[in-house]
């Protein structure tokens, strides 16, 4: 794989040098990435000529923007107003015992890391979270405790 | 009456405005003051605090009368029961956010949501405090960030892009975590800033406020071991006022003199001595590049750009690294001083420079920084101890109990206390260029410059970029190369015009000889370290005073300054000499862009 250097040059070939550029870039390196670098924002910067203050301001309006390295799995909780009455408190307390992590922290061995996140879209089937990319809906206590056991035994 | 005019009606008076203006400007027009946090005349329009909204006759919800462009017919009430309860409720939030310490705040009595909300009473039980932790930044030399004052009007954050394309700050998070902060908020003296401290200036409350070191000067004057040196610059005299109840543009330059030998300070100097100085080292240098250019064909950097404007000094070091040699290598006039006062004026005055403090009275938060520079110790002891804003100075002068308005008006103090009008005018943006143009063609023709009362108004005044061509004839036989030469000169002001300027270099169509930059718009009159609020009208005003004072000075060309003709005939030998170069001169180092 070529240097995250090479490859942020490759992408604003791709999507141009414009400020419109930014967030298709900035998508594409946390998709590769899993996140964006100190190093990585800055090379941004350069390349579009802003400042790595305004690419920091835009990545850190977005909560799948990430800014710093996390856990092989991330978890995210949606924390809208609908998620939070339907029970999300508990099921965040659920994950904090298992995980024995809180929310911004990422497990010692660097599998889990749980976060907070805003409105997913399922309000019709909260409380909501993601795993990665995978979507868990209504969940309950109960329900959790299944999810994560396959994830620690590392279904995959 | 054409098109391109709007009538309508505010509390029920009938104004015609022109298309595209803001129902704001519009009430102004006819002297109707809404009260505005987010907007400055010198920024775009943002819209966000809220607290200028006005109600418009026939809709139902109330509107930003900053961001809302005047209609035809259109019928605005700005002081309606539902305008003044939606104003106080903003205000109220506000206010439930902030941290509302004001007796401890350096901005109190100078702040505009302190202003509002005691106009409006806003009652502090409506909302409970939300105030969050957050601790201030002192990292820097000149600025500090107190987040709990900050009314999250990003004010800082267009000024630093607009006026200055710099973007050091930007708007990070979002809803209630929002907040003005810099990349990966990284501290002050971690990221790119030029520590222009425009910021300071157009901030509505203490959330960023200059670094101060009064308490250290106060410390010094009462040390009887310290000997304190306080030199003033050209546009603090023409500011001071307006901290110490004058309305702006008034001249105290007398007065400002007594406050500070009253205080204590044991000699009262003149930084324009050394903005004369500055004239003839860079005059010289400037001659010099030509000749090497002209005579010798040599590859010399041209056009040469001022380095009087620490900010800009700072800009160019990170933003055009690879193009520092066109920068002049003198000092800037407040660097000069500080190191002729610890080795000329200590060896006069029989004084061991290390019981010297040298302080800088200055209209910049830069110089703060500047004068901490570890290059700038060339005396052998750090050259200037502390740059001092006209804020501090004026804050200085209220704490020491003296009346002001009631000062006879005294003399700065000899040695390196005579000044010249060309030392004055450094203080307004063109003034550099001015006072270098009046000396450098004197010295290639023997003759003042062709211009009525030597006042060479094209590079005055506060246009972004200006523009003037001096021809060179009848030059003197050591000057023969340069005859029939057009000097070609640029002038810009605020750092996004500067970016113009190198824009040009980098492509090398620069058509110039020589540059003036300077950071702050309107140049120092303008500064980062001058009263608040400084607009458009105020910077006029301050630059009225500063050629005002220039055309009152007996002498108006720095080469004719005696006290210039006297230090290098008894210490500097020559311009360009090796003691000036040891002294004057400095060097300048790149800096990363990100």
């Amino acid at each position: 794989m070529n240097s995250t250097k090479e490859f942020i040059k490759e992408l604003s070939e791709k999507y141009g040098k414009e400020r419109k550029s930014l967030m298709p870039i900035l998508q594409k390196i946390v998709e590769r990435n899993s996140y964006l670098s100190v190093d990585a924002m800055r090379e941004v910067a350069q390349i579009l000529d802003i400042s790595a203050a305004e690419v920091y301001g835009t990545a850190s309006f977005f909560s799948f923007l990430d800014t710093q390295a996390r856990g092989k799995y991330k978890i995210r909780v949606c924390k809208s107003i609908t998620c939070d009455m339907k029970g999300k408190s508990e099921i965040l307390k659920t994950i904090e015992n298992i995980l024995k992590i809180k929310v911004g922290e990422t497990s010692k061995e660097g599998k889990f890391s749980l976060l907070e996140t805003n409105c997913l879209g399922w309000c019709h089937k909260g409380p909501a979270m993601l795993i990665n990319d995978e979507v868990y809906t209504e969940l309950t206590p109960e329900k959790i405790r299944n999810v994560l056991s396959e994830y620690i035994r590392e279904r995959k | 009456m054409t098109n391109n005019n709007i009538t309508l009606t505010i509390d029920g008076t009938t104004v015609t405005v022109e298309k595209g203006t803001s129902v704001l400007d519009a009430a102004k027009k006819v002297d109707i003051k809404i009260p505005t946090l987010c907007h400055h005349e010198d920024l775009c329009v943002a819209g966000n605090c809220r607290v200028c909204v006005v109600e418009e006759i026939g809709k139902k919800t109330l509107t930003a009368s900053c961001a809302t462009p005047a209609t035809e017919g259109m019928n605005i009430l700005t002081s309606s029961p539902k305008v003044r309860r939606a104003r106080k409720d903003v205000m109220a939030l506000l206010v439930s956010e902030h941290n509302t310490q004001c007796t401890t705040c350096y901005r109190n009595r100078n702040c505009e949501l302190q202003t509002l909300a005691s106009e409006y009473n806003v009652d502090n039980n409506i909302y409970l405090s939300v105030l969050k932790d957050s601790t201030i930044d002192k990292s820097s030399w000149s600025i500090e960030k107190d987040d709990s004052k900050c009314i999250r009007c990003q004010r800082c954050v267009r000024t630093c892009a607009e006026i200055q394309h710099v973007n050091a700050l930007s708007v990070t998070e979002k809803g209630r975590d929002m907040r003005v902060s810099t990349f990966m908020h990284f501290p002050l003296n971690e990221i790119v800033c030029t520590n222009c401290g425009q910021c300071i200036i157009h901030c509505p409350t203490g959330a960023l406020t200059e670094r101060r070191y009064y308490d250290d000067i106060w410390e010094a004057i009462d040390n009887p071991e310290k000997h304190v040196v306080i030199n003033t610059a050209p546009s603090v005299r023409v500011a001071l006022g307006e901290m110490l109840g004058y309305e702006p543009g008034k001249i105290v330059t007398g007065k400002m003199v007594t406050a500070l030998k009253k205080i204590g300070f044991d000699s009262v100097l003149d930084t324009d001595f050394t903005a004369d100085l500055t004239i003839m080292e860079e005059g010289s240098e400037l001659l010099d590049r030509l000749k090497r250019a002209l005579v010798d064909k040599e590859q010399v950097a041209l056009p040469m750009i001022t380095s009087c404007s620490p900010g800009w000094v700072k800009f160019i070091e990170h933003m055009y690294p690879e193009h520092l040699e066109h920068l002049s290598s003198c000092k800037s006039p407040q660097q000069m001083f500080g190191a002729v006062v610890k080795t000329y004026y200590a060896e006069k005055k029989g004084i061991d420079p290390k019981n010297i403090v040298c302080v800088a009275g200055m209209p910049c938060a830069a110089k703060k920084y500047e004068a901490n520079r570890p290059e700038m110790r060339d005396s052998g002891y750090q050259d200037v101890d502390a740059g001092l804003t006209t804020r501090e100075i004026g804050h200085m002068i209220k704490q020491s109990g003296l009346k002001f308005e009631d000062l006879e008006d005294g003399e700065f103090d000899s040695h390196m206390g005579v000044s010249t009008g060309a030392g004055v005018i450094f203080g307004a943006t063109g003034g550099v260029m001015e006072a270098a143009l009046r000396t450098a063609y004197f010295i290639i023709t023997g003759r003042p410059v062709p211009f009525k009362n030597l006042n060479i108004l094209p590079v005055r005044g506060l246009e972004s970029i200006k523009e003037a061509t001096v021809k060179l004839e009848n030059c003197l036989p050591e000057y023969k190369f340069l005859e029939g030469v057009e000097l070609k000169v640029a002038i810009a002001h605020g750092l996004t015009n500067a970016r113009v300027i190198m824009d040009q270099i980098v492509d090398g169509k620069s058509p110039y000889h020589f540059i003036e930059i300077m950071a702050c718009p309107g140049g120092c009159i303008g500064g980062g370290g001058q009263p608040i609020p400084t607009t458009d009208e105020v910077r006029k005003k301050r630059m009225d005073a500063i050629y005002e004072e220039d055309m009152g000075k007996p002498i108006r060309m720095s080469h004719e300054n005696p006290n210039i003709a006297q230090i290098y005939k008894e210490f500097l030998e020559k311009p360009l000499g090796e003691k000036s170069h040891h002294l004057l001169h400095t060097k300048y180092r790149k800096r990363k862009r990100y």
